[in-house]
């Protein structure tokens, strides 16, 4: 029982913003929109949204392996991509029967995760760090990309699936969950929405939790100081991997559901800007707190959507000074710079109050 | 049996011979200084021992197991922990946090809010504990870093210049710490250029000049040593 209750208590810790009855009512009435926004909503905006929410989980990743662990990963688009192609190569070889696309998602994500295994043993156990760590995942990352883009001819492909060079694989089945009479088919909007909203708000609990328990003191010592934390006795090659591994599912859930989402993958998928935007919205929103990052990846996926229909060079060019000014103003992310703000501005009411 | 050994350590960076053909033992319960002037190799040595650099030839034994294989987090294991000469305190996260994570593999739940607050006591710090690291004085990092290699309850603490940028206080208060836990069992290693500290706390005393053992004895012996004091305690040590 105590073990349960301090479990639960990691939700709140030195390495999360927000905290207490006022952040958590928030948090409720938000959930509470957002579970009950479909209903006033169509089917089209609705879809919209999953969109964007698939991309939260990708920019989560980052924001574990950068913002906390402190190390600059160009690798994620790379298991993202990894994630969509394996999902679509197992569900157009075995269809979607017995819930076997639920199936499917576990396993394109622990494929991910796997590649990350042996990426990673490499790059942690061979220490390389800093730039180089950069520099290698965003090889990796375009060599994928390069890769998947010549596999146009007839002879590439896994079962029946075809990998099609550069149009991509395309018709995989949706996320089918097996019922009773009639299976539901999660179409890429109501169904689909309220599957990733769920997923999205269990992924984004259960980091708290990690984060503020002592694997992720660990992590943050690690970014702090690495000759420190293993001077005090931590491997630390064995906790970076671990975050790098967990950090590859996440995006690799990205991959599957923009797969299942929009039933298509391409390798652009993994190319140098679908490689560099994540980046972005995870600095602008704020690296190294979960919330400024899930809150500002969906503000300048938004903000960046409602630019694009006055033409895409508008959103780019929005994009480049929203970085310039995160740069200038708040180097730890503008979301997270408000929410700090925010947090003093509570406290200050609260004494004149008490 | 001594508690750690160095065998014939050598170790080059480049062309240059840092560590020469060391041999150095510690016996339990000791409180051992390490002095010489800048560049003598004696924050290398530490390296060494910690696993940080890797010996050219030689070996090290501690409690008479060869160590010298061993990764240094391994070496932690075994019982030492080290204060570093430039303080490495974790700057982004608080006081508090610091002493945490030095103590969350050690205790857990009530027991580790009960030690983090008997430590932050022990340095003086209770006031600090919500502040950032990297805002603290250099003084109290040094303390803070102390605090942190104590908490592993170690076998052999290593502190390389543990006094820098205190006052004679505080400096004094340092080497009454050391004694406090060497009264406890713990061995002790220590770099220092105070040779007010080195005199209140060092039972045997290494000299160790251009990367070779130099002389070793008693602060008196080492004090009275002619040789000694022609090539650092005659000099305005830089
Ligand atoms: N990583 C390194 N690479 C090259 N030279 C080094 C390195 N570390 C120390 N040195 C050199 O080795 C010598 C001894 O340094 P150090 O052990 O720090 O001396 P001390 O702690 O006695 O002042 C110095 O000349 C220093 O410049
Ligand atoms: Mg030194």
């Amino acid at each position: 029982m105590t073990g349960f209750v301090s479990f639960f208590r990691r939700l709140e810790g030195p390495q999360t913003v927000g905290r207490g009855r006022a952040f958590w009512s928030l948090f409720a009435v938000v959930l509470l929109v957002a579970l009950a926004y479909p209903l006033f909503s169509d089917g089209y905006t609705v879809g919209n949204t999953v969109y964007f929410f698939v991309w939260v989980f990708i920019a989560l990743s980052l924001c574990l392996i950068w913002g906390y662990g402190g190390s600059l990963s160009f690798g994620q688009t790379a298991f993202f991509g990894i994630g969509g192609y394996a999902y679509g190569v197992l569900t157009l070889n075995f269809g979607s029967a017995y819930g076997f696309t639920l199936v499917a998602l576990v396993v394109a994500v622990a494929i991910a995760a796997l590649f990350a295994v042996l990426l990673g043993y490499f790059m942690f156990f061979g220490r390389i760090a800093g730039v180089f760590l950069g520099i290698v995942t965003l090889a990796v990352t375009l060599m994928l990309e390069r890769f998947m883009a010549q596999t146009a001819g007839p002879e590439w492909h896994i079962g029946s699936a075809r990998l099609n060079g550069f149009n991509g694989m395309s018709a995989m089945p949706p996320l089918t969950i097996p019922w009773p009479g009639e299976p539901i088919v999660l179409s890429a909007d109501i169904g689909l929405y309220y599957f990733v909203l769920g997923l999205l708000v269990v992924v984004y609990l259960a980091l708290r939790i990690l984060m503020n328990s002592s694997f992720g003191n660990v992590i943050v010592a690690i970014r702090e100081n690495p000759e420190r934390a293993e001077m005090l006795g931590y491997d630390i090659r064995k906790y970076q991997l671990i975050t790098f591994v967990i950090g590859a599912a996440l995006a690799g859930i990205s991959g599957v559901l923009y797969t299942v989402w929009g039933q298509y993958i391409t390798p652009s998928s993994m190319g140098m800007t679908a490689a560099a935007l994540p980046l972005i919205w995870v600095a602008v929103g704020g690296r190294s707190d979960l919330t400024s990052t899930v809150v500002g990846t969906l503000v300048v996926l938004a903000a960046f959507q409602a630019l694009t229909i006055y033409g895409s060079q508008y959103a780019l060019v929005f994009m480049g000074v929203l970085l310039v000014l995160t740069v200038l103003i708040a180097p730890n992310g503008l979301v997270l710079g408000l929410m700090h703000w925010l947090g003093r501005l509570a406290v200050r009411f609260k004494q004149r109050a008490g | 049996m001594s508690l750690l050994e160095l065998r014939e350590l050598n170790k080059h960076f480049g062309g240059l011979h840092v560590t020469n053909a060391v041999n150095l033992s510690l016996e339990p319960g000791e409180i051992h200084c390490l002095i010489g002037p800048n560049g003598a190799g004696k924050s290398t040595l530490f390296r060494l021992i910690l696993g940080e650099h890797h010996p050219g030839s030689g070996d090290i034994l501690f409690a008479g197991e060869n160590i010298t294989a061993l990764k240094s987090f391994a070496r932690i294991h075994r019982g030492l922990s080290v204060k570093f000469q430039v303080p490495g305190v974790f700057k982004g996260l608080s006081v508090r946090q610091n002493l945490e994570i030095a103590l969350q593999s050690r205790h857990r739940g009530a027991e580790l809010e009960a030690e983090i607050g008997r430590l932050l006591t022990f340095l003086g710090l209770e006031s600090e504990q919500a502040q950032m690291a990297g805002n603290l004085s250099h003084g109290q990092k040094q303390w803070l870093e102390i605090g942190m290699a104590i908490s592993l309850k170690p076998r052999l603490l290593l502190l390389d210049e543990p006094t820098a940028g205190m006052s004679p206080e505080e400096t004094h208060m340092t080497g009454e710490m050391v004694q406090r836990l060497n009264v406890g069992g713990m061995t002790v290693l220590a770099i220092e250029h105070d040779m007010a500290f080195v005199r209140q706390v060092a039972q045997r005393v290494t000299v160790l000049h251009l990367g070779q053992v130099f002389a070793q004895g008693s602060i008196q012996e080492i004090v009275a040593d002619e040789r000694v004091a022609a090539i650092y305690l005659g000099q305005a040590h830089a």
